[in-house]
């Protein structure tokens, strides 16, 4: 069978196909998020299918809900805990015999959680790395094989600017998410061959559920902004987004900033 | 980092009164009340476009709804849509119009919650046909500060379904709620546009055109003596040629800060009414214009209350019953007029009787005009509380959604039924609006 599917051309002058087509059978991990559910507002109305994966069950139906009244073709969702890595494999089987294949994965579950706490007591931290590390690189290797396997399909993994650098305020959630982002580095290394795009996104500040507690500056942005970069990024077939734009600007500032100046700030 | 702007976290439409309040988002219906860390006291509050303190509260906490923003079923045959109480009337025309539907009433922005809608019994240029937005409101989930979580419709619930609609926020949450849409062809509206000077002449077009689904008419409130209440009586209905309904183009103009308070002044506002009047060439046109222009014409230019100033300005909204009603409007006019103060958009519209299921709806057989001026130090207060008492006398009542300074006397008056609103009251909840015309009693 794989054989007779032809292997995308490696002349990087051959790489361009222009614009795809938007994604429309979908997996998401962390349906309840606001850039995931923004994200799938964009699809629903083209009659994308679904297949959502969340802890709550009553939000997860209000999710499902939301995108079928908006036109999409099909919405399965599932409960379950991404902390239990076990599960991962017989859950995406699920996913793909509900959908019928998938063709565009979004991982966007992850935990801000308290640094203080955190720097107190280890377990704490672990659980976090697991979560916003382990747990999506667990999918990812499984969707990378799956993908692989059929030439084609997107991995889209909500990461984050804390990634960039470790800072005193929030390191335990930027070095999980900075682990991420080298994992997907080289996953991405490993299948962009096979015709898979692995799209490593990296938020800024987003007014969102998870930073309802902290002041909002004027760097804020939507999870609508955000969401409509993640949708252009997919189709142009883009490796890393910055989004918003301006991030990218600003983090590149705060990585040439030396080790012996860094260390004294307080960022 | 604690924000260190002086600027208030959250203003109403109007920008006053300034009162210092925590916002708590909510972003799921779960999520009230949480537990045991309920704060004293709370409201709900929408996109806060009501323009005085009915979406205020000093010193408590604001359960911001914008994040429960899920449709969460449509009935294609019906047009019955059931949605989450944060959901704004701009997200439903951009979900309904491409599908053949329109919303039952349409108020002057669009920008407006559904819980808002509900909860100030909002009204359009179709009252005097359609009634109310409660009126298309056949059911919806009031969530108690208790816990207590309730389905209010005509049957069920009853009496917590009237003092919701109109309820000003104060009986508790409202989670979600149905919504009755309406059929149409096309986005556009069959225009017609009529000068008139004079009310006998906007009365005698209003009751002509008593069968036109959407009138209003703007008024010249500046200009005394021969040009004294001249203005151009507007009326449309929904076009029945079929014809594709695309999704509007969200605006792109902003009012990007604060106008300097001298911009607004009483000569720019009599260019600007002039103008305005002037626009329309003939004394009769007719056109076939799209919804947007018509319903929602100051939504095209996002905050455009920053043209007030920092200050900020007060809207005027009265009803006067038909029994005074064009003696009273012609002496508010004066009043206005012969103050000196300016407005740029004044309204008439005359309303009609279809009954709102709400107890405390503000809209009653009769005429109504709405005005907003900037606040003066020293000239606008005096003149508002003088048009308050005026409507008194006359019989009228005041839109509290509109509303920042009438008196306990005056409001019990205006609304006798108030005390039944108390009993329904969730004692955790409660507005500066509230307190300002409560608090005396």
């Amino acid at each position: 069978m794989r054989k007779h599917q032809r292997r995308p051309s490696k002349r990087p002058w051959k790489l361009w196909r222009g614009k795809r087509a938007l994604p429309s059978k979908i997996v998401v991990f962390g349906a309840t998020s606001a850039i995931a559910q923004a994200w799938m507002r964009l699809l629903a109305p083209h009659g994308a299918s679904f297949f959502l994966v969340a802890r709550n069950a009553t939000r997860l139906e209000s999710v499902a809900n939301d995108l079928v009244t908006r036109g999409a073709a099909a919405v399965y969702a599932e409960t379950a805990d991404l902390d239990q890595f076990a599960t991962h494999p017989a859950l995406l089987e699920r996913a793909v015999s509900s959908l019928g294949g998938i063709d565009c994965a979004l991982i966007a579950h992850g935990v801000l959680g308290d640094q203080t706490a955190g720097e107190k007591d280890f377990t704490l931290a672990a659980a976090r790395l697991l979560t916003n590390f382990l747990s999506a690189a667990s999918l990812v290797t499984w969707l990378a094989n799956y993908f692989a396997a059929q030439y084609s399909g997107t991995i889209a993994v909500i990461s984050s600017v804390a990634g960039d650098r470790g800072r005193k305020s929030n390191y335990i959630y930027g070095s999980g998410k900075a682990g991420l982002n080298a994992f997907l580095d080289g996953v991405r290394n490993r299948v962009d061959r096979d015709g898979v795009q692995v799209l490593t996104i990296r938020p800024g500040s987003i007014s969102t559920p998870m930073t309802a507690h902290l002041p909002q500056g004027p760097l804020f942005a939507s999870p609508e902004t955000v969401a409509r970069d993640i949708l252009k990024a997919i189709q142009s077939r883009r490796d890393v987004l910055y989004t918003p734009w301006y991030w990218r600007g600003i983090m590149a500032i705060i990585r040439m900033i030396p080790e012996w100046k860094f260390k004294r700030m307080d960022l | 980092m604690p924000a260190k702007s002086k600027q208030p976290v959250f203003e109403s439409w109007g920008r006053y009164p300034k009162v210092d309040c925590h916002v708590a988002p909510l972003f799921w219906r779960d999520e009230f009340p949480r537990g045991t860390r309920l704060p004293p006291a709370v409201l709900a509050v929408g996109m806060g476009r009501s323009y005085g303190d009915v979406c205020l509260l000093e010193g408590g906490t604001l359960l911001s709804t914008r994040g429960l923003d899920r449709f969460l079923h449509f009935e294609p045959s019906t047009g019955l849509l059931r949605c989450e109480s944060g959901v704004t009337l701009a997200q439903i025309l951009q979900f309904a119009v491409p599908r053949g539907w329109f919303l039952p009433v349409s108020p002057g922005t669009k920008y407006v919650s559904v819980g808002g809608a509900i909860a100030n019994d909002i009204h359009g240029k179709n009252h005097h046909i359609a009634g109310s937005f409660g009126s298309y409101v056949p059911s919806f989930e009031l969530v108690r500060s208790d816990g207590a979580r309730m389905v209010c419709s005509a049957r069920q619930n009853t009496d917590f379904y009237c003092a919701t609609i109109g309820g000003m926020g104060l009986t508790g949450l409202i989670t979600w709620a149905e919504v009755q849409l309406r059929p149409i062809a096309s986005r556009k509206i069959r225009y017609e546009g009529i000068k008139f000077s004079g009310i006998d002449e906007f009365l005698s077009l209003s009751s002509s055109g008593n069968h036109v689904e959407y009138t209003v008419a703007w008024i010249d409130c500046i200009s005394r003596g021969r040009n004294f209440a001249r203005g151009i009586y507007m009326q449309g209905d929904h076009s029945e040629i079929i014809e594709p309904k695309n999704i509007s183009r969200e605006p792109h103009l902003a009012v990007p800060f604060d106008f300097p308070g001298w911009v607004l002044n009483r000569t720019s506002m009599r260019i600007f009414n002039e103008l305005y009047y002037r626009k329309q060439l003939r004394h009769h046109a007719t056109r076939l214009i799209d919804y947007e222009p018509f319903f929602y014409p100051l939504d095209s230019i996002l905050h455009w209350n920053r043209i007030y100033g920092k200050r900020g300005f007060l809207q005027f909204q009265c009803v006067i019953p038909w029994r005074y009603g064009r003696d009273g409007i012609v002496a508010i006019l004066e009043t206005i007029a012969d103050s000196g103060l300016a407005s740029f958009l004044a309204v008439l519209k005359v309303m009609g009787d279809r009954p709102s299921p709400g107890l405390m709806s503000f809209p009653q057989p009769g005429i109504t005009l709405a005005l907003d001026i900037a606040i003066q130090p020293g000239v606008t207060f005096p003149l508002f509380d003088r048009l308050a008492e005026m409507t008194r006398e006359l019989g009228g009542r005041l839109y509290p959604a509109k509303d920042a300074r009438m008196t306990g006397p005056q409001f019990r008056a205006f609304y006798p039924q108030w005390r039944q609103l108390s009993e329904y009251r969730d004692p955790a909840f409660t507005s500066s609006f509230w307190e300002r015309v409560t608090g005396d009693a």
